[in-house]
Parts: structure tokens; C-alpha cells; sequence
């Protein structure tokens, strides 16, 4: 049989061009569009904040499981990254004599960088995922549409709670994996490594000063905010079937986790720029 | 009726003109009806140029092959999907340009009753039922939610035993039920079903068909269903419209291919119509593999 002369024409290189220019120009509108869409789903839930409060029993069981139930995960977190801290940076100082100010590097990193941002990170992934699942379930089996069915705003009933839960108690997160972070470090540093405890203790008081410890908290409000804010859209923008549900909880955590760190950069900068224009530079500047 | 020329007499009762004349203007105005309506979803139409007036007292069945827009239709008189373009009245007031406030009030003249049932997983089923009323009349007494739950239970065939269950751990015909009790939690007007025996052996099917049938001359709703179920759409209905896919169709072909009474639809010439009740596929398999 004799063999066919046709062969596909190879495309030019306009065309791949041309195709490569719309595939760029989709991409870009579809980020676009989820901004944007985001942007008017948060509209809505502050505008739902402050238009009816919430009631008790909504509140209380989603409260529970954001904070009570995050706390062991953060806990431990906190504490683990003291201690690493500790045993990573001890080398380092000893290298140079300094050893002694370990405590005022480990505590710095961990009140201003470190607690909030794995807490939050934490929160991303516990409670993140879940609200991102379980708002996804309910959107696939149509029971978001038959609670606005019903007459109540899903968003006023599924997402404002989820919000005020993520905002309120991750300060008080960020708290606790402080805490244990400076527990961790200072236990390890001092009763494992053989820092001095008074050098310890008086370079962690001159390096961590009130305003440090605000920063973090403030960090942490935005965190919470916008976790809540991504894993309520993810869950209600939800793909059909099984896999929409996983995708949904994969890319609230992955997308919460880039603006964590996006937002740890740009508060970072304000934050400094405030303390440097009002206190005079950070207060690194008291080690004289 | 009777008219003076300054008395309106309507089912016995003598009203004031203008009074008479506005309960009767009530009476002809459907419950719910709509103009011209169209649905697209990112660009692709779905539904076109729909005219369905449903009035009151009457149950409506919407019938048509899988991806036709019955769904659609049914939650878009809801206000669940927004038209493209086209009104829906609701007792002479459009929804479509209703505020979020005021279609959320306006949705408690409805009950509806999904395919799935979409009971709340993390609700007792005693929960479920009290919710439409708790979220609506939360100045309710908590006895007198019981006493309206048990009596809605009772009324779909489930015991006391049922309410403290998780809706995981009942059969699908038992969860529909459920689901058919929430719909009914606030008194509706127009109770929308959304395939109600779609998944359901034929006793239970017909179970379900009693409770519409039940709604209907006890609770006085109006009622709307979506259904492929030929056997339910007569039994239950007195009125059938058939819709069509608008891909199978031409650009100036009507959507609808058939509004009549359910005696009137063995009679019908058209072939598609025939085709669908009688359930006969046709050259359709090959249609569906060309390509």
C-alpha cells in the first residue's frame, strides 16, 4: 500500500506566536477575574459584618474549632522552632564569641518573624483547608443553595464567622506560639547548650521591646483575614465532584500561604518605616 | 363574580370596589410567572425566550432530556442563578430587580426540595427541619417548633426516633423526606421539587408523589416540578411543559415544545415530544457518537 505523501505543515512562528500571546493573555484574565472576584466576595463580608451580627450558635462551634482546636498544632509548632532556632544559631554565635546574645536573636525572630508567621501558616493548613472543604462540600451538594433557599445570606451565615473566628483568635495564636517558641529556645539554649541564663534573659529584654511584639500581633490580624477571606472563596467557587473539593482545599492553603508571605513583606517594610519615623529606628539600637 | 357598579361580589363575599377589584386582579395575576427570560452561563445559552406563567393552586411540570435547563429554570425562579435577560413576577413583583434584603424575604414564599434532599451534614435532622424557622421567625417558642417539626415529620412518614439522627445515617427515600418536611417548615406558597423521585424505587417514588399531591390540597401550594419521571409528571400534575436543549435546535425555534394538560401530551404530533415520553432513543446514540 503506498505510503501517504501529506505531513502536517509546521506551524510558523507567528502562529505559535500568536497562540502563545493568547494563552498569556487568558492566564492573566483568569487571575484578573479571581482578584477581582475576591476582592467583591470581601466587599460583601465586611458589608455582612457590620449590616447583622452573627448569632451565638453559629459562632461558638466555628470559635471552638478555630482556636481550641489549633492550639496543640500551634503549640508544638512554636515550640519546635525555639528549639531549632536555638540549635542552628548557637554554632554560629559561639563562632564569634557572641553566644551569650543568642537569646535576643532567637526571641527577635520569633516575636516579630517567626510565630506569626508559622502560626498563621498553621492556621492555613488546619483550619484553612478544612473551611475550604467543608464550604466546598456544601456548594457541591447544593447545600449552600438551599440554605439561601431558605432566606438567610450564605455569606453572612457561612463566612462571617469563619472570618471573625480567623481574625480575632489568631493574635491570641500567635501568642501561645510565641510563648512556646521562647520556651523552647530559652530551654534548650540554657539548659542544653549552657548559655547563661542572665545574659540570656537581659539580651532577649533589649532586643524584644513592646513594640516587636505589637508587630507581630498586627501581622497576624491580616493573616487571619486573609485566610478566612481565600479558604470561604475557594470553598464557595468550588469545582463539581470529589476532585473540586480536593483542589478547592489544596489551592486555598497554597494561595493563603503566598499571600502570608506576601503580606509578611509589605507589613515588614510599613512596620519599619513606622518605627523608625516614631520610635527612632528598631530596638536592635539598645545593644549599645 | 358579579359586578356592581360600585360593589365587587367574589365567592359570596361583597368587597368595596376598589378592594373587590384588586383581590380579583390578585386572583387572575399567576403566582409566578416569566417574561421572555434568558440564561446563559459564560456564554453558552441555556435557556431562551422562556414565557411560563404558573397560577395559583396549579402544579406545574417541567419535563426534558438531561441538559435541557430544568434545573435551571427551577432555580432561576428562585433567584439561585440570575437571567440574562427577562423578568420572573412573583404576585406582580419582579425579583429580578430585587436586592439581596428583599429577595431573601421574598424566597420564604418558597419551599424547595432538592435532588440530593441538601441537608445540613452537621445538623440533627430535628435541626434541619427547625431551621427555615428559626432563621425566619426566631421569636418562635422552642415548644412550638418541636410541636411543628414532630408534626411535619409525622406528616412525610418518619418517627420521633428519626430527629436526633445525622442525615448520613438515613437512606436516600428517607433524607428526600426530610428534605420534603424542610420545605414545609414555613408554610410556602409554591413548593419547587427538583427531580423528587429521580433515585427511588417505585413504591417510594410514589410516596413522594402522594406527599406533592398532599401539598397541594392540604397545604394549598403552589407547585412546580422539575422531573424525568413520565408516571410522576401525569400523576401529579396539572399542567406539563417540555422543554428542549437549545443545542438540538435552530435559532428561531421555541424552547418550549409543549404546555397543556397532562391528557393532552400522548395527542401531541410533535415527534420530540413523542419521543421523550415514549422513551425511545432513535438515531440518537448515533447522533451522539458522530464525531
Amino acid at each position: 500500500m503506498p505510503q501517504s505523501q501529506w505531513t502536517p505543515r509546521k506551524r510558523s512562528w507567528r502562529h505559535r506566536l500568536t497562540d502563545l500571546s493568547i494563552k498569556i493573555g487568558e492566564a492573566v484574565t483568569r487571575r484578573v477575574r479571581f482578584f477581582g472576584d475576591l476582592t467583591f466576595f470581601a466587599a460583601s463580608t465586611v458589608f455582612w459584618l457590620f449590616a447583622r451580627r452573627p448569632s451565638k450558635g453559629t459562632l461558638v462551634p466555628i470559635f471552638y474549632n478555630v482556636g481550641v482546636l489549633s492550639l496543640p498544632v500551634v503549640i508544638l509548632t512554636g515550640m519546635f522552632v525555639g528549639m531549632v532556632l536555638a540549635v542552628q544559631s548557637f554554632p554560629q554565635f559561639k563562632l564569634v564569641g557572641l553566644e551569650s546574645r543568642i537569646g535576643g536573636a532567637i526571641n527577635l525572630s520569633l516575636v516579630k518573624e517567626l510565630g506569626p508567621v508559622l502560626a498563621a501558616t498553621m492556621l492555613a493548613g488546619r483550619v484553612g483547608s478544612s473551611i475550604a472543604a467543608e464550604l466546598g462540600t456544601m456548594r457541591v451538594t447544593e447545600q449552600i443553595d438551599a440554605l439561601t433557599s431558605m432566606g438567610p445570606n450564605p455569606i453572612h451565615y457561612l463566612v462571617v464567622p469563619r472570618f471573625l473566628a480567623c481574625l480575632i483568635l489568631i493574635p491570641g495564636l500567635t501568642i501561645m506560639a510565641d510563648a512556646m517558641g521562647v520556651f523552647g529556645g530559652a530551654f534548650l539554649s540554657i539548659d542544653v547548650l549552657g548559655v547563661d541564663w542572665g545574659y540570656y534573659w537581659d539580651y532577649s529584654r533589649r532586643m524584644v521591646g513592646p513594640f516587636e511584639i505589637f508587630a507581630g500581633m498586627f501581622k497576624s490580624i491580616f493573616f487571619g483575614g486573609a485566610i478566612a477571606m481565600i479558604s470561604c472563596h475557594q470553598g464557595f467557587h468550588c469545582e463539581a465532584g470529589a476532585e473540586g473539593v480536593g483542589k478547592a482545599a489544596t489551592h486555598s492553603f497554597v494561595i493563603s500561604f503566598v499571600m502570608i508571605l506576601i503580606l509578611d513583606l509589605v507589613l515588614g517594610i510599613f512596620l519599619d518605616r513606622f518605627q523608625t519615623a516614631f520610635f527612632g529606628g528598631p530596638t536592635g539600637g539598645m545593644l549599645g | 363574580m358579579t359586578e356592581s357598579k360600585d360593589k365587587v361580589t367574589w365567592e359570596g363575599q361583597v368587597y368595596s370596589d376598589a378592594e373587590g377589584q384588586r383581590r380579583v386582579l390578585r386572583r387572575r395575576r399567576p403566582l409566578l410567572e416569566t417574561e421572555h427570560l434568558y440564561v446563559e452561563f459564560d456564554g453558552r445559552e441555556v435557556l431562551r425566550d422562556i414565557n411560563l406563567p404558573i397560577r395559583r393552586g396549579e402544579t406545574v411540570a417541567i419535563i426534558g432530556e438531561s441538559g435541557c435547563g430544568k434545573t435551571v429554570l427551577l432555580k432561576t425562579l428562585i433567584g439561585l442563578n440570575k437571567p440574562t435577560y427577562g423578568n420572573i413576577w412573583l404576585d406582580g413583583v419582579d425579583l429580578t430587580s430585587m436586592s439581596s434584603r428583599q429577595l431573601s424575604e421574598a424566597r420564604t414564599r418558597f419551599g424547595f426540595v432538592f435532588q440530593q434532599a441538601a441537608l445540613f451534614d452537621s445538623m440533627t435532622i430535628w435541626e434541619n427541619v427547625a431551621f427555615p424557622i428559626v432563621q425566619n421567625r426566631p421569636k418562635t417558642r422552642k415548644d412550638e417548633i418541636n410541636e411543628t417539626v414532630h408534626r411535619l415529620l409525622l406528616e412525610v412518614g418518619l418517627t420521633q426516633d428519626v430527629e436526633q439522627r445525622y442525615p448520613a445515617e438515613l437512606s436516600g427515600g428517607m433524607r428526600k423526606r426530610v428534605g420534603f418536611a424542610r420545605a414545609l417548615a414555613i408554610n410556602p406558597e409554591l413548593m419547587l421539587y427538583d427531580e423528587p423521585t429521580t433515585g427511588l424505587d417505585p413504591i417510594m417514588s410514589d410516596v413522594i408523589n402522594e406527599m406533592i399531591i398532599n401539598a397541594r390540597d392540604q397545604h394549598k401550594v403552589t407547585g412546580v416540578i422539575v422531573t424525568h419521571d413520565m408516571k410522576s409528571a401525569k400523576k401529579v400534575a396539572d399542567r406539563i411543559v417540555m422543554l428542549y436543549p437549545l443545542r438540538r435546535l435552530g435559532e428561531d425555534e421555541p424552547q418550549v415544545l409543549f404546555d397543556g394538560p397532562p391528557d393532552e401530551i400522548d395527542d401531541t404530533d410533535d415527534k420530540r415530544v413523542w419521543q421523550f415520553i415514549n422513551g425511545y432513543a432513535g438515531e440518537r446514540l448515533m447522533e451522539m457518537t458522530k464525531n
